[in-house]
């Protein structure tokens, strides 16, 4: 079947994780992507763990296989001359160059947007980075902490009399990574009208400062009332939303505009009409928050996560259970929609990965090809793309330019 | 505004969103030039959307006094869904009109529509869909070069397709959750994050542009399926992978790392003041012991390298601390990134609107609205070389663009509008009736 994207091209010189995410999400969906990677080490990623029994092998990672599957690899020496002259060779090849370097980086190799673009006028060229390519920040190192701290988002979650706490993961280099796929298809849209291609700068602090989690509605709250949100909104207020069951936890939110579907729930519909849960007024009173919290606690005790979870459901309420990750891969609901992938591939063999982040139904998500080992492209790509000869791979490779 | 053309001009947009995961897909397609139209019925309330309801009383505002009800002033004011930040901050650059597409008339004109746009998309739960009449097979009808986009939390098909949910519970089910928070403390101490919001939002609207590109290839329109839970899972893979290949269930560090040491938010000088860093490399180690005055501690044997000083941390955090402590947070951060350390302050909102980098790169901008006044929004995520870009209109008021969508863009007569008035669709103000 077609693929959306099975008519562009790019060239992809990321590495780590918010730049591979970027060029994973167009792969998924069709685009030939090359991924550059240097000599000998390859994209950092591949030395970052998960591991299979936590060995560490470079052709191993579950975080570049996970990554970087679709990708055909190459090799290249950029600090070489031979390597540059490759290398703007695959920029006339390109629609796009995406790239997550420090700001500073290609511009200093002689391959920054200005000259990448006298190349190919209709390039575009997508650079990730820490802080963006301007600003005083530019040259900052960064981590999830750093970002979530600066975005003001940081200082708000956790409780009032304890050190604000950061979120889990690499979830910020993920929505980077997003946001510089979804930035290079508005670009090349731009393109078609206008003829020209342009240098998209996405800076991984300014998407997390203007990113709807919570973030930019605290931010405008603090322009309409100039208080600030201190920590402890919610569960200093007893606003907790997290209950223990039986055997794990379910996430809602009995608040007073759903209690009496909450009665519904635990079976005590009876209760409606008490004076503590009939009015909206009586409803918002601590008393009645108290008085429902007695009901609710030893119900979900006697309930599984499950059970309890389906309650919640059958009266409408909205409601999740909080899962680990062996229960998110056993759910019933991923796996009878086909959300897992497998996919085999040299030294690790098979692996089941997480698969599609959504799907379109006549040019779909798909799984064509492993992540590449180290250089495994590089014949297909010099010869058979380029022309090289094989004397001459030979020569590059002696010359440590591939 | 610039005279420059938007890379999403010419491209119309039905959002009939909820909540924020689908309203942050528009907003980030409006942002770029589409013509988002809003289609929202005045006879019924859709929760947390223009608010969470939609007359909440000053009384109760002032009891919550929370960011969710931070209307101007703490005034809900005479048409508080005008004034909610929660809905204004995505609501930039798009339109509105009001009309209720479960009801036959409503159907009528929603046709209409469907019939000169490129895209709709909406983020309810399937269940809510059929109701609405949103259904692919009847719309491709319609229009065939329609792309139609649905966002339900849990997919359309599948055992959990009517189960209805919010990021927060999104977070639970993707494994976030589970990985975040205090660690000496349980999960009934967590407290809701909606990132997957943000994370089902770009995705979204990245789908849109695909499918938008298939279409001029092929010139077909088609469907597409997020399932936000699918969505967001793939934002934790990385954690899910250390299960699938090694059978580990991680659980949080809190704001310890897993392969970095000393990684911690550490406290500074003043009230409630904080600065975050991060120790990757034995050369930001030494950047760290330099920023911190070589203090003779840092060449105790237990925290020598990486490993050690991982075993270590209760130690070496408290060591940190009583440096930071004396020390601004901002002088901390600017210390430690001159030494090559990734550090930031913990800034709250007043420091964020002040904060000389998101200024110098025209992060916010001052947008004047009819029923809220002139204030400094979060604007463009991105920068292009050749695009200037920057909001171009304020969040719409409720119906603010029925004279626009019902005449100009689907030709309603003057006599069919004002029925469609009297009918109870077309107006700006929310039947009375509804709290």
């Amino acid at each position: 079947m077609d693929q959306a994207l099975q008519d562009l091209r790019i060239l992809d010189l990321t590495h780590y994780v918010a730049g591979p995410v970027c060029t994973k999400a167009l792969a998924d969906f069709g685009a030939d992507i090359i991924k550059v990677e240097r000599p000998g080490i390859g994209d950092p990623a591949r030395h970052l763990p998960p591991f299979p029994n936590d060995s560490p092998h470079p052709e191993k990672s579950g975080l570049f296989l996970y990554l970087n599957n679709n990708k055909r690899g190459v090799t290249l020496n950029l600090k070489t001359g031979a390597g540059v002259c490759i290398f703007k060779e695959l920029v006339g090849w390109a629609d796009v160059v995406v790239e997550n370097f420090r700001p500073s980086v290609l511009p200093g190799l002689g391959l920054g947007y200005e000259t990448l673009s006298a190349i190919n006028p209709g390039l575009v060229m997508t650079s990730i980075s820490n802080f963006g390519q301007t600003g005083p920040y530019r040259d900052f190192e960064a981590t999830e902490a750093v970002y979530y701290a600066l975005s003001g988002l940081m200082f708000s979650t956790g409780r009032a009399d304890r050190e604000p706490i950061k979120m889990g993961a690499s979830v910020i280099q993920y929505q980077a990574g997003i946001q510089g796929a979804l930035h290079t298809m508005i670009a090349l849209r731009g393109r078609e009208t206008r003829g020209s291609g342009q240098h998209v700068d996405i800076s991984i602090h300014q998407v997390q400062t203007g990113s709807i989690d919570r973030g930019t509605a605290m931010l405008l709250a603090y322009q309409y009332t100039g208080d600030v949100v201190h920590r402890g909104f919610q569960l200093d207020r007893g606003g907790a939303s997290v209950h223990l069951c039986q055997d794990g936890y379910l996430n809602m939110y009995p608040e007073d505009a759903i209690l009496h579907k909450c009665l519904d729930m635990i079976g005590r519909s009876d209760l409606k009409s008490h004076p503590l849960f009939s009015s909206p007024e009586a409803r918002s009173t601590p008393e009645s928050s108290l008085a429902f919290d007695d009901l609710l606690a030893p119900w979900l005790l006697e309930h599984t996560v499950i059970e309890a979870w389906a309650s919640a459901q059958e009266a409408r309420i909205m409601s999740g259970p909080v899962y680990t990750s062996a229960q998110l891969v056993t759910d019933p609901n991923f796996s009878a929609r086909g959300f897992w992938s497998r996919v085999e591939r040299p030294y690790t063999g098979r692996s089941t990965i997480p698969g599609r982040p959504f799907n379109l139904y006549s040019s779909p998500w798909s799984l064509r090809r492993p992540a590449p080992t180290l250089g495994e492209h590089n014949r297909e790509v010099y010869s058979g793309l380029l022309g090289y000869s094989r004397g001459d791979l030979v020569k590059l490779k002696e010359l440590a330019v591939i | 505004m610039t005279g420059n053309k938007l890379p999403l001009d010419g491209i119309r947009v039905i959002d009939i969103t909820v909540v924020w995961a689908g309203p942050y897909a528009t907003q980030l397609l409006a942002d770029w030039g589409a013509e988002v139209v809003r289609v929202e019925p005045i006879d019924a309330f859709q929760p947390l959307s223009r608010g969470h309801r939609a007359r909440p009383p000053k009384k109760e505002v002032m009891a919550r006094k929370t960011w969710g009800v931070a209307f101007p002033d703490w005034d809900p004011g005479a048409r508080p869904w005008n004034r909610s930040p929660s809905f204004n901050v995505h609501a930039r650059n798009k339109k509105s009109m009001t009309l209720n597409i479960s009801r036959p008339e409503g159907a009528a004109i929603f046709h209409r529509l469907v019939g000169v746009s490129d895209v709709l998309i909406e983020n309810n739960v399937p269940t809510t869909g059929e109701k609405l009449g949103l259904s692919y097979e009847i719309l491709r009808k319609v229009n065939p070069a329609l792309i139609m986009i649905r966002m339900p939390g849990f997919g359309l098909e599948g055992p959990y397709r009517r189960f209805r949910c919010l990021g927060s519970h999104i977070d639970g089910i993707s494994g976030h959750t589970q990985i975040r928070g205090y660690p000496d403390l349980g999960l009934e101490f967590q407290e809701d994050v909606f990132f997957s919001d943000a994370a089902g939002g770009v995705n979204g609207a990245l789908a849109i542009m695909m499918a938008l590109r298939y279409r001029r290839r092929t010139g077909q329109g088609q469907l597409i399926e997020l399932a936000q839970v699918e969505n967001y899972a793939s934002y934790v893979g990385d954690v899910t992978m250390d299960y699938l290949l090694n059978s580990r269930v991680q659980t949080t560090l809190g704001n310890r790392h897993r392969s970095m040491a000393p990684h911690g938010c550490y406290p500074c000088k003043g009230d409630d003041q904080w600065a975050v860093m991060g120790i990757a490399t034995e050369e930001q180690w030494a950047g760290l012991c330099r920023a911190m005055g070589d203090p003779p501690w840092t060449r105790d044997s237990r925290f020598a390298d990486t490993l050690r000083r991982f075993d270590n941390q209760d130690e070496l955090d408290q060591l940190i601390s009583r440096w930071t402590e004396t020390l601004d947070k901002r002088v901390v951060m600017e210390t430690l990134q001159k030494e090559g350390v990734p550090a930031a302050a913990v800034l709250d909102q007043a420091e964020v609107y002040r904060d000389p980098h998101l200024r110098e790169r025209r992060f916010f901008q001052a947008v004047s609205h009819s029923e809220t006044g002139t204030y400094e929004f979060p604007s463009i995520i991105a920068k292009f070389s050749r695009t200037p870009n920057a909001i171009r209109t304020p969040p719409p008021l409720l119906g603010e663009h029925n004279e626009y969508v019902y005449k100009e863009v689907l030709g309603v007569s003057d006599a069919e509008y004002r029925k469609l008035e009297d009918s109870g669709h077309i107006g700006m103000d929310y039947h009375p009736s509804i709290p």
